[in-house]
């Protein structure tokens, strides 16, 4: 593997032509970013490379100081011995994957992708590579992805009974990517039909709508949620609000409520209802995994590396039964495969965007 | 299935019990009979007789999804739940008018009809059911044909939801769908109408079953003179029914019992007509009961050998009257009830029922006897007698609130267990496995290890006893330690010490350290002893002796 455009170093994915890091786990001279998410953006490195779609998101995140660089999609950027290059990932908002050239050979870093339709992320698009570094978090065939348009409805439905019987609709789903894409949903059906109730939401989730609507990213009118606003709305409010916020004292104020997750591990009896919630609505901004045979064979790579999840047994299917060498790549520190990330106390692959950027896992790592 | 389906869905969807009543109420509103007949057979746990080889479906649904065989095992593994994980891998159904059948439809048409049927025929009518079902009912259909159906309601809930849709008492109609009846519309109809004449004699009372009494009886109401004290004894817990000449015996699991206890059948013959017993169905042997593995050997049996009979005779000891001369007894006091059953044991010559406990009670061998009282002056000395169980080969006592009626289910109040304090010994995990079900992807199945010499061998494996924020911890590190993997079983470095508490401790061939523990449960994290200074497999065995000694 010595002569692999992509090593894993202390650091994480490193690229010695160019000298950069790709999300990189520990602070580092410079940083090329797929997206703005906790375990991909780290704070504390010297220069971040992001797409310009993602500039804002990012720069919520890593605060006013961080040198941050911007390329457009597809616009070739030459480092080193390296041409880098930002393709859309589909994943959250400006998610980029990253095409790296040398002397002819091309590998791409997928980040986290999905090719569902999401309104408030430029569409995934595959990029032709001889290697391919793809996300993992749910790659096994029982992960298959209901439409969208289903699901919303499906939300749309379960609010409007809600409100029906003045029972406050509380929806977590993370403060940055998820919720943007559940409040953009929601707003596209309830623009036409009208809503059961006003849209309230976490301040952590507030904080992150201004880079969308910056971006030009249709979102519905929102108030801040607590409970003079619930009270107002008389249990027809949906309360839009992270998985950290369930079963604090904040919550509480939304009672009588009935409470919902907007999640891929949703698609399992098992986590819905160990995650205690009333309901769960499968909807993910990962891959699932007709998504990843799909975007692995639009690429036309003939290596695949697999990180997040279950990697091993995908790595074996493709090697198996697609003939494409395929490997595990370990995630961070852990011995198991997946580790930490396909906890689903952890939710989408561990992107685990927290409410407050000051906590360890948000915050530079040492 | 549409409804039912609908059904299992608002079950499987909520943990409050007014939900839950309220979804079966609608259900059974609106359903046909011959529809609730079923629903009520599969909810109230009733056993739905495999008709297909689970290897087999796994082979076919893996080959409808086009994914090989060991993908389906690592989705399972995932998942956690088979029926769930074939129904999340068929591809969808094929979008045309799809018009899925009612449940009897699917019952008469697909699953029993399947049992008979070649493999290829049964592959072409699952084929046939797949494509007419939406995928949610694909999992019931699944979960109808492996023959496992939980979806957190129990008999009693049921019970209490189709009794205030028909307008009957929850007792008459739990007694009435308890036992024998065929899921027929005809039946169904029968056991739910309230002025029915019911001519089966088969039919075994619900039992009562007793609460666990975790800080002794100190706290119970009542001095001692109150409460009627038994042993609690290790064996089954069963219902001995002689109603016109036939003699039933059901467990406690509602299973017709009778061919596997014959010597017990024939022995309470010497009884009247029209009486049901409630006792204890226990391996014994001269002077006291045998070990519960003893008792094991005889379980699951049609049909019982001589030298099995020999070796491992069983006698059923008689603790409760709930039937006399065709008459229900039990909104009667236990005290009158308990009175009755002396009577008729001394009348029939059997336990003299004068005889007492403490220990040296005789009449071993009998295929039938009275559960003697245990008579204490004091709670202390009740305690004292408790201590003394494990040495006896019983589980500790029984508290019995003399006044109280025989009840319906776990009810608190009338009877406690006070069992005896678990045995206990230090282990180290070794392997982790995930969890099924609502534990399903986390790491929650833990085997543990004691030393032998430089070695961890096997021990017992455990699954409760950790909170679920406890749960969560030991899984992260469990992914953080992984030292090798065998299929869906992970080896861990040996860093974690639990406390087990276990109710008994026995040979086993097939567990590499030659024991095996009973009810090994998690007693607590031993965050403070490091692996070293986990118990030794020694000292387990030596334990093993001193219980087979004393025993």
């Amino acid at each position: 593997m010595s002569t692999d455009l992509i090593r894993l170093d202390p650091c994480g994915l490193y690229v010695p032509a160019a000298d950069i890091h790709v999300d990189p786990w520990r602070p580092v001279e410079r940083a090329v970013i797929t997206h703005a998410h906790g375990d991909h953006a780290r704070r504390g490195s010297r220069q971040y490379l992001t797409s310009r779609r993602g500039q804002g998101v990012l720069r919520a995140r890593m605060g006013t100081d961080a040198r941050i660089e911007t390329l457009d999609w597809g616009e070739r950027l030459r480092v080193g011995d390296a041409i880098l290059s930002l393709h859309p990932a589909g994943h959250i908002l400006g998610s980029a994957q990253v095409r790296i050239e040398v002397g002819g050979e091309v590998w791409v870093v997928s980040g986290d992708y999905k090719l569902t339709s999401d309104p408030t992320t430029t569409p995934f698009e595959p990029v032709g590579c001889h290697v391919f570094i793809s996300e993992c978090t749910f790659g096994l065939p029982v992960y298959r992805w209901p439409d969208p348009k289903e699901v919303f409805e499906s939300i749309l439905e379960w609010w409007e009974e809600n409100a029906a019987s003045q029972r406050t609709s509380v929806l977590f789903g993370y403060s940055l990517g998820k919720a943007q894409r559940l409040l953009a949903g929601i707003h596209e059906r309830t623009g036409r039909h009208g809503a059961p109730g006003p849209i309230l939401v976490h301040g952590a989730v507030h904080r992150l709508l201004a880079p969308y609507r910056e971006a030009g990213i249709a979102l519905p009118e929102v108030e801040m949620a607590n409970r003079s606003s619930a009270e107002q709305a008389g249990g027809r409010a949906l309360v839009v609000a992270p998985p950290s916020a369930g079963g604090t004292s904040w919550i509480r104020a939304f009672s009588p409520s009935s409470t919902a997750f907007a999640s891929g591990w949703m698609r399992l009896r098992g986590t819905r209802r160990r995650r205690g919630g009333d309901r769960g609505f499968v909807l993910s901004d990962h891959v699932d995994w007709d998504g990843l045979l799909n975007a692995v064979e639009a690429t036309g790579a003939q290596r695949v590396g697999l990180t997040h999840g279950n990697t091993a047994a995908a790595a074996r299917y493709l090697r198996e039964d697609r003939a494409i060498d395929s490997w595990a790549l370990p995630t961070r520190f852990q011995g198991e495969a997946g580790a930490e990330t396909d906890d689903p106390e952890a939710d989408d692959g561990g992107d685990t965007p927290r409410t407050d950027d000051s906590s360890p896992k948000g915050g530079a790592a040492t | 299935m549409k409804a039912f389906t609908r059904l299992f869905t608002r079950l499987d969807r909520t943990t409050r019990t007014s939900l839950k009543v309220e979804a079966l109420e609608d259900y059974f509103r609106a359903a046909p009979p011959a529809d609730s007949a079923w629903a009520l057979w599969v909810l109230s746990g009733a056993r739905v007789k495999r008709s297909v080889h689970t290897g087999r479906l796994r082979e076919w649904v893996a080959e409808a999804a086009q994914i090989p065989l060991w993908l389906l095992e690592e989705s399972y593994d995932a998942v956690g739940d088979l029926a769930e994980t074939l129904a999340l891998l068929l591809p969808e159904p094929p979008k045309a008018d799809r018009d899925p059948p009612a449940l009897h439809q699917v019952m008469d048409d697909w699953i029993l009809p399947l049992r008979r049927r070649s493999d290829p025929e049964k592959k072409e009518l699952l084929q046939e059911a797949w494509d007419r079902l939406e995928p949610q009912e694909r999992l019931v259909f699944h979960k109808l044909i492996t023959g496992g159906f939980r979806v957190g309601v129990g008999r009693k809930l049921v019970t209490r939801a189709l009794a205030s849709v028909v307008g009957m008492e929850p007792a008459v109609l739990a007694h009435r769908t308890t036992g024998r009846w065929e899921p027929t519309a005809r039946d169904f109809l029968l056991i739910t109408s309230p002025d029915a004449d019911l001519p089966d004699p088969g039919q075994p009372y619900p039992f009562l079953l007793a609460n666990p009494l975790e800080n002794g009886p100190a706290e119970l109401p009542g001095p001692p003179e109150c409460w009627q004290v038994e042993w609690k004894w290790d064996g089954i817990r069963g219902q001995l029914i002689l109603r016109d000449g036939e003699v039933l015996i059901w467990s406690r699991g509602e299973e017709l019992v009778t061919p596997t206890f014959p010597e017990v059948a024939e022995g309470a013959r010497i009884l009247p007509s029209g009486t049901v017993l409630d006792g204890e169905l226990l391996a014994w042997k001269g002077e006291g009961p045998l070990p519960f593995h003893q008792l094991q050997r005889r379980l699951g049996r049609k049909r019982v050998g001589r030298k099995l009979l020999d070796e491992v005779p069983v006698t059923f000891l008689a603790y409760d009257l709930l039937e006399q001369g065709g008459e229900d007894l039990r909104e009667k006091p236990l005290k009158e009830r308990r009175r009755r059953l002396e009577a008729l044991f001394s009348q029939r010559n059997l336990e003299s029922p004068t005889k007492v406990d403490p220990p040296g009670e005789s009449r071993a061998g009998l295929p039938l006897a009275l559960s003697p009282l245990v008579r204490v002056e004091s709670w202390a000395a009740a305690a004292e007698l408790r201590g003394r169980s494990r040495e006896l080969r019983r589980e500790g006592l029984m508290l019995k609130d003399r006044e109280s009626a025989y009840g319906v289910g776990r009810i608190r109040g009338p009877w406690w267990k006070w069992k005896v304090d678990p045995l206990s010994l230090d282990g180290v995990l070794i392997y982790a496995q995930r969890g099924h079900g609502r534990r399903a992807s986390l790491f929650t199945d833990y085997t543990f290890g004691v030393w032998d010499g430089d070695d961890l061998v096997p021990v017992g494996k455990a699954y409760s006893g950790l909170s679920d924020a406890e749960i969560r911890e030991v899984d992260r590190w469990i992914r953080g330690h992984v030292v090798d993997r065998f299929g869906p079983v992970r080896a861990v470095e040996p860093g974690l010490v639990f406390e087990l508490a276990f109710d008994g401790i026995r040979p086993s061939s097939r567990h590499r350290s030659g024991v095996a523990l009973r009810f090994p449960r998690m007693a607590r994290w031993r965050r403070d002893k490091p692996p070293s200074e986990a118990d030794t497999l020694a000292g387990v065995l030596g334990l093993l002796q001193r219980m087979e000694r004393d025993g």
